[in-house]
């Protein structure tokens, strides 16, 4: 009954106890859970409570609003308030599709430019994610003001869009994006692909590129190539790839194709 | 008298007003008038009761079964306030009134019953004491709002007997049992456990009493214990409680004196926690307290307010808020002369805190009350309506299927099934299929789209497209090729109804550059209502 093999995977089953009942982190490197799809563009694995992240899309390509979303939806989920500021055109029905839990999302009207310091503080006493519109809608100083008031109180500000007065902790690009399911005429928007850049500061400098479906058939997030999911990059990407071979139109020649994708 | 509270139950007298929410917002009780809190009617006048207007029901059913129906806001401060002068009143009877909550009183009658030559003269004189008193703040012309008193042996008899008078109602010692026999468990109030006994067939209090008690604690524990002692006219839990040692009396000085209730209430919340923290180290917590006050004058303000289960440090600081409310805005003939230099809280009975383990990140309930506090706050900042919160509807639109509902209109700290998608149960067809776009513009963008030909695309009234779009243009700006595309899909919708007949065809188009979108054309133009982001 006890032979050597059974004490050893019981060791080893002791070891891998340890390693799950260690102290896991200091408080003020608690982070909040994503998606299991998103674990490798976001350093750590989880939203370290206090960061900032800066979600764009590079020029002309879609999708940080998704991102943006995906990012709070599993924290939402574990129990966090949400609170999206000033973003009156967010698409809820696909925030629930990409896994926000709607019981802990409230919408704030977008304040003043001169009120956003108070409305802000109130809310990173009560929030854990906030998410807020590109720099321009916020004044310089408020905008610092957010940044230093969300570290303070361990609320995790998403930003969606560029123009912030300092750089975020951990910034995601959306540089490619292209959408499957639909050819001229024919199907419908089924998912999406997109190519995710991460940089930023500290433990999020080191560049990461995924592509991820988002949103997979169905609306949810999913890694596009399990296999190979991160392909550490040796320089920061410069460019976006440029536009991908648009398909020809032809009436005649269109049915005989398989679905193919476009961009 | 002895014998009976070794039994383990005072004889209390109780002194109802009822419907005092919809009293003490100042409108005669004849007039259709119910109060609100969070979209639900809380308390009704009987003129609304008459129009089938009942506790819990939403604001809409509400005004559509009784639309001259006066909507008042929930405000337990002005309930308070208004009802000070009648628990002052009350202090020329006995000094040991305590406040249920606003709107009804409760004190034991040992005393004042010996004094006032027995209970039946006691009620009789306490319904006239308060009756003056409501005769003086009822507005001109109106009647005074009816006055009920009960007397019995405990609490609950004692309320459940104001509940039926008609003016006094004395339930004669050691009978309370008797009278409790044919009410409903229902009046316990304890929705889980009243659910369970209905469900077994104990329909009254009289059955449950005639349980055997240590097979009622065995079977539903303290709480079915509690029940049972109720309904054998005993109070909740044997009254053998020594006085609270005096260390536990947390107080504040004022420095200036408050007379205003303002910096006075800043300071309510510290001192109810810091009264609730000297309690929970002894792992007592309290269901009775008395709120003090002392003013510049020296003069001494004392009320005793008491609650069914242990008081929560927000519990113990509302009520003092209130209390101070009652004190500093009250009639000019209750008014402190001075301002309020110290304030105090002590314990008036502590049992033993049955405590609640926390989830080990805190839990839910204070999650979701940090973030309505919060949401207060930014309504305050940025005005009502300013906050909203997403609940589900059916649709076929993705920008009605989802609506937003005002956050004052919905408490965030309960359950809310509305935002759960199961909310919406019957097949919406037409619905634009997953994934929905990440973006709804809340006002539509305009648009042009054309052909390969550069004329306008059209709709036929069959649904077809007058060719493949070619071309896009979103708000005047430059065109953009379509390199995909798919529908039309036409919708029509209430066509029944003139006014708010739509008819629409959509279309998924994904231009060459920037993200896909989602255009409708209607009464031949084109608009983007979405963008897929």
């Amino acid at each position: 009954m006890f032979d050597h093999e059974v004490m050893r995977s019981g060791a080893e089953d002791l070891a891998g106890l340890a390693e799950r009942v260690r102290p896991v982190t200091l408080t003020r490197e608690q982070r909040l859970p994503v998606l299991p799809a998103l674990d490798v563009v976001v350093p750590g694995g989880g939203l370290r409570r206090g960061s900032t992240v800066a979600v764009t899309g590079a020029d002309g390509v879609g999708g940080a609003t998704s991102l943006a979303l995906a990012l709070v939806a599993a924290a939402s989920q574990a129990g966090s308030w949400v609170a999206a500021v000033g973003l009156p055109s967010l698409g809820l029905v696909a925030a629930e599709e990409l896994g926000v839990a709607l019981e802990h999302l409230v919408l704030v009207a977008a304040p003043e430019r001169g009120a956003w310091g108070g409305v802000a503080a109130a809310l990173v006493d009560g929030f854990d994610c906030l998410v807020v519109p590109a720099g321009r809608a916020v004044r310089p100083g408020d905008a610092r003001r957010l940044v230093a008031r969300a570290r303070e109180r361990g609320a995790v500000l998403v930003q969606l869009g560029g123009g912030w007065p300092e750089r975020a902790d951990v910034e995601l690009a959306i540089t490619r994006s292209r959408w499957e399911g639909i050819e001229a005429g024919h199907g419908h928007l089924r998912a999406r692909k997109v190519r995710v850049e991460g940089g930023g500061r500290g433990e999020a400098a080191r560049p990461r590129r995924i592509d991820l479906w988002l949103p997979a058939a169905g609306g949810a997030v999913e890694v596009a190539r399990p296999a190979r999911p991160v392909t550490p990059v040796p320089a920061p990407a410069a460019t976006p790839d440029g536009p991908p071979p648009t398909p020809s139109h032809t009436a005649g020649r269109r049915r005989d194709r398989p679905l193919r994708a476009v961009s | 008298m002895g014998e009976r509270e070794a039994e383990g139950a005072v004889r209390t007298l109780v002194v109802r007003v009822p419907d005092w929410p919809v009293v003490a917002a100042g409108v005669a009780l004849a007039e259709p008038a119910a109060v609100f809190h969070a979209n639900r009617v809380v308390a009704t006048s009987p003129g609304a009761r008459a129009e089938g207007v009942v506790a819990h029901q939403r604001r809409r059913e509400a005004q559509a079964r009784c639309p001259s129906l006066v909507v008042l806001a929930h405000e337990p401060s002005r309930d308070a306030r208004a009802f000070e002068p009648v628990a002052a009143a009350l202090d020329e009877i006995t000094p040991r009134v305590e406040v249920l909550e606003p709107g009804l009183v409760a004190f034991p009658t040992r005393g004042p019953s010996r004094f006032f030559g027995g209970d039946d003269a006691l009620a009789e004189r306490t319904r006239a004491v308060v009756a003056e008193v409501l005769a003086t703040a009822a507005p001109e012309g109106a009647s005074p709002p009816p006055v009920q008193v009960g007397v019995a042996d405990g609490t609950f008899a004692a309320r459940l007997a104001a509940e039926t008078a008609d003016r006094s109602c004395v339930v004669p010692p050691g009978s309370s049992a008797a009278f409790l026999a044919p009410w409903p468990v229902a009046a316990l109030d304890r929705p889980a456990l009243v659910d369970v006994l209905q469900r077994l067939g104990l329909g009254t209090l009289g059955a449950l009493a005639a349980l055997a008690g240590p097979d009622v604690l065995a079977r539903f524990g303290t709480e079915g214990h509690d029940a049972w002692r109720l309904a054998h006219g005993l109070d909740r839990r044997p009254p053998a409680l020594a006085d609270p040692p005096a260390d536990l009396t947390v107080s504040v000085e004022l420095d200036p004196p408050a007379d205003t209730v303002a910096p006075a209430a800043f300071l309510a919340r510290g001192l109810a926690e810091e009264l609730h923290q000297r309690l929970w180290a002894r792992g007592s917590a309290c269901t009775r307290v008395v709120i003090g006050a002392e003013t510049e004058h020296g003069e001494h303000l004392e009320r005793m307010w008491r609650a069914e289960g242990a008081l929560t440090p927000a519990a113990i600081a509302d009520r003092l808020r209130w209390q101070l409310d009652g004190w500093l805005q009250g009639s000019a003939r209750h008014r402190p002369t001075a301002g309020i230099s110290r304030l105090w809280l002590a314990p008036d009975e502590v049992v033993p805190a049955g405590g609640r383990q926390l989830g080990f990140w805190g839990s839910d309930a204070a999650v979701a009350d940090r973030a309505s506090r919060a949401v207060a706050r930014v309504q305050g900042l940025l005005g009502t309506g300013s906050v909203a919160v997403p609940e589900w509807r059916g649709s076929r639109d993705p920008a009605t299927q989802i609506a937003l509902v005002e956050a004052e209109a919905v408490d965030l700290t309960v359950d809310r099934p509305g935002a759960g998608k199961d909310r919406v149960t019957s097949p919406w067809p037409g619905r634009l299929p997953t994934p929905a776009p990440a973006r709804v513009h809340a006002e539509p963008v305009p648009a042009e789209v054309v052909d390969a030909a550069g004329r306008p695309v059209g709709v036929s009234g069959r649904g077809e497209l007058s060719a493949p779009p070619a071309r896009l243009s979103v708000a005047g700006g430059p065109w953009q090729e379509v390199v995909a595309w798919a529908g039309p899909w036409p919708v029509e919708e209430r066509w029944w109804d003139r006014a708010r007949a739509r008819r629409q065809a959509r279309l998924q188009v994904v231009p060459a550059a920037g993200p896909a979108r989602l255009v409708v054309l209607e009464a031949g133009r084109w608009h983007i209502t979405a963008t897929y982001d």
